[in-house]
């Protein structure tokens, strides 16, 4: 036994990880399930550097990653849409990465298309695409956009959509949102962009695991907000999921004629909202059941699987790093004890 | 560039070389596939090892190469509906987009995923407490590993979240770890980085440096 451990064969590493990994997949995609996720501070920074914005305000999302990172960057970005989404933020997409235009498309198309289709594309948001130069593009686009871009990625000229009204560069943009899972990525947004115009461009980030320790000497002054890799996205889409439900419900009650008192305090918990609403002084309100059902049916409605996505990869993350720990710790047992013999481990 | 940093009334002519650099990029995408068709050609006409690579390489860039510039199952735009080729580059159901969701996608995943198999083997063969300086990292590493999932809550939550050992819980001290050691270490490397571009800069501007010429003097 003590020779093979010594020994192992990494095909039997490789199977450990394989089943660390796929398991918990498995078993979350059957249950579900998900951990609680409780905020650090950078990613309630990075949702309130979007919430705290008035509705309306331009948000440059630079969408930098491939589908190689799309695992880990995919679930922020579509956290980042839902929140510009919901909060009715005008979104002005584009990447410096050749293959980042499909990333931007399938955002679209997963929160803007089908769940707000009333946003109107041109209107409220617009995807310029990628144009090749790296760092040489936001060197010249936070002077001059139409240097870069004459048209979006539909071949309109910028001239005839609504939204790039009086917009000459970047620094209209109210805060820019980078999604960067490498070089050209959100470095080269805080060397290039925000730290040539610190008074007038503020930036939110999302990075892979191996970028994140490179981008902290960056915060908080650079970089309001920093999310790093699935646990980052995870805790922003835990606090952006929440943020969701209750700004529906504090619209359908106010639509309802509640007061903004009794409306805090019905969304405090929208778990407990049934109970609530058979107190006397919330049911009086209701004209109709049909109108309680459908405030009770939006606060107990699950949320879609596809805003969980962070949270569900904490699962198979927290099965693998434990088999990692377990694995360094075998390890050095194996080192020590054939040290201790005198081996050459 | 350099000019244009220092000098406000000369400003404008950084925003014109950045404008070249990007045309310049743009022929660099020419000149990088002449020189992986050079490259690989060559390598198949004198059969080197390895050289049925380099087929498939060649046969993936030009069939991409032509299904892309071709725009193969794309219908015009519908703000240009009399314009061929005005439509996206690849939206889904044409064939660029299908070689993107379906062999690129999953290929380049496939590709970043493997790493938490070597990252594993490595783990366990290579990660030892051989001296001090290795037993930190082993510690720093676990607390991190540990504190970036709910296990690090399991196992320090008997530490209450208000009292004065609060900092000792796991998902506290991975956050602890990340902006002050991390912060402060990667500051003094890019600090350090910055000093020595501008003093390798300097010396070659000054023409102390002369290496870069083929001199053998410093």
């Amino acid at each position: 036994m003590w020779n093979w451990l010594n020994n192992l064969d990494r095909r039997w590493i490789f199977l450990m990880m394989f089943l660390a990994v796929s398991i918990p997949i498995l078993i979350i995609g059957v249950t579900g399930l998900t951990f609680p996720e409780t905020p650090t501070p950078l990613a309630q920074a990075t949702f309130d550097a979007l919430d705290e914005l008035p509705s309306g305000s331009k948000i440059l999302l630079s969408f930098d990653y491939d589908p190689a990172s799309e695992g880990e960057l995919g679930p922020m970005a579509t956290s980042f849409v839902h929140q510009c989404a919901q909060k009715g933020h005008k979104m002005y997409f584009m990447t410096l990465w050749p293959l980042g235009p499909r990333m931007i498309e399938k955002n679209i198309e997963k929160v803007i298309t089908s769940d707000y289709p009333d946003l109107q594309y041109g209107v409220d948001y617009v995807n310029l695409g990628y144009r090749a130069g790296n760092e040489g593009v936001i060197k010249v686009i936070v002077t001059d956009l139409q240097q870069m871009y004459l048209t979006d990625v539909r071949g309109v000229g910028l001239k005839e959509i609504p939204m790039m009204d009086g917009i000459r560069n970047i620094q209209a943009m109210d805060l820019i949102v980078n999604v960067s899972a490498g070089y050209a990525g959100t470095k080269e947004w805080v060397q290039y962009a925000v730290s040539a115009f610190p008074d007038k461009l503020r930036m939110v980030a999302g990075c892979t695991g191996v970028q994140a320790p490179l981008l902290y000497p960056y915060i908080p002054d650079q970089l309001i907000g920093l999310l790093g890799a699935i646990k980052g996205a995870a805790e922003y889409e835990s606090i952006v999921n929440t943020w969701v439900r209750r700004d529906r419900l504090e619209t359908m009650l106010g639509g309802l004629g509640f007061d903004q008192g009794q409306i805090a305090e019905l969304v405090q918990d929208p778990s407990t909202m049934s109970s609530m609403l058979d107190e006397p002084r919330f049911a009086d309100q209701f004209k109709n059941t049909k109108d309680r059902d459908a405030v009770i049916a939006l606060a107990e409605a699950p949320v879609d699987p596809k805003y969980l996505e962070g949270q569900r990869r904490m699962g198979p993350q927290l099965v693998a790093h434990l088999l990692m720990v377990g694995l360094i710790i075998l390890g050095n047992i194996i080192f020590f004890v054939g040290r201790g013999q005198g081996g050459a481990a | 560039m350099i000019v244009s940093k220092f000098i406000p009334q000369t400003e404008g002519w950084g925003e014109d070389v950045a404008t070249w650099f990007n045309i310049l990029a743009a022929f660099a995408f020419v000149l990088g596939g002449g020189n992986l068709l050079k490259l690989h050609l060559q390598k198949i006409s004198s059969k080197v090892t390895g050289w049925g690579y380099s087929v498939i390489i060649l046969v993936s860039f030009i069939a991409t190469l032509v299904i892309g510039l071709g725009k193969f199952g794309i219908h015009p735009s519908a703000e240009y509906p009399n314009v061929a080729w005005s439509g996206p580059t690849q939206p889904e159901g044409s064939a660029f987009g299908w070689v993107y969701e379906y062999l690129l996608q999953p290929l380049t995943a496939t590709m970043f995923a493997m790493l938490a198999f070597y990252i594993a083997s490595a783990a366990f063969r290579a990660f030892r407490a051989k001296n001090f300086e290795a037993f930190l990292l082993l510690a720093t590493a676990f607390i991190i590993l540990l504190g970036r999932t709910i296990a690090g809550v399991f196992i320090t939550s008997w530490i209450p979240p208000n009292s004065p050992f609060a900092f000792l819980r796991l998902e506290e001290l991975s956050v602890y770890i990340m902006q002050i050691f991390n912060t402060a270490g990667n500051r003094a490397i890019m600090i350090g980085i910055a000093l020595g571009i501008a003093s390798t800069s300097l010396k070659i501007l000054l023409g102390i440096d002369r290496s870069y010429l083929g001199s053998s003097e410093d």
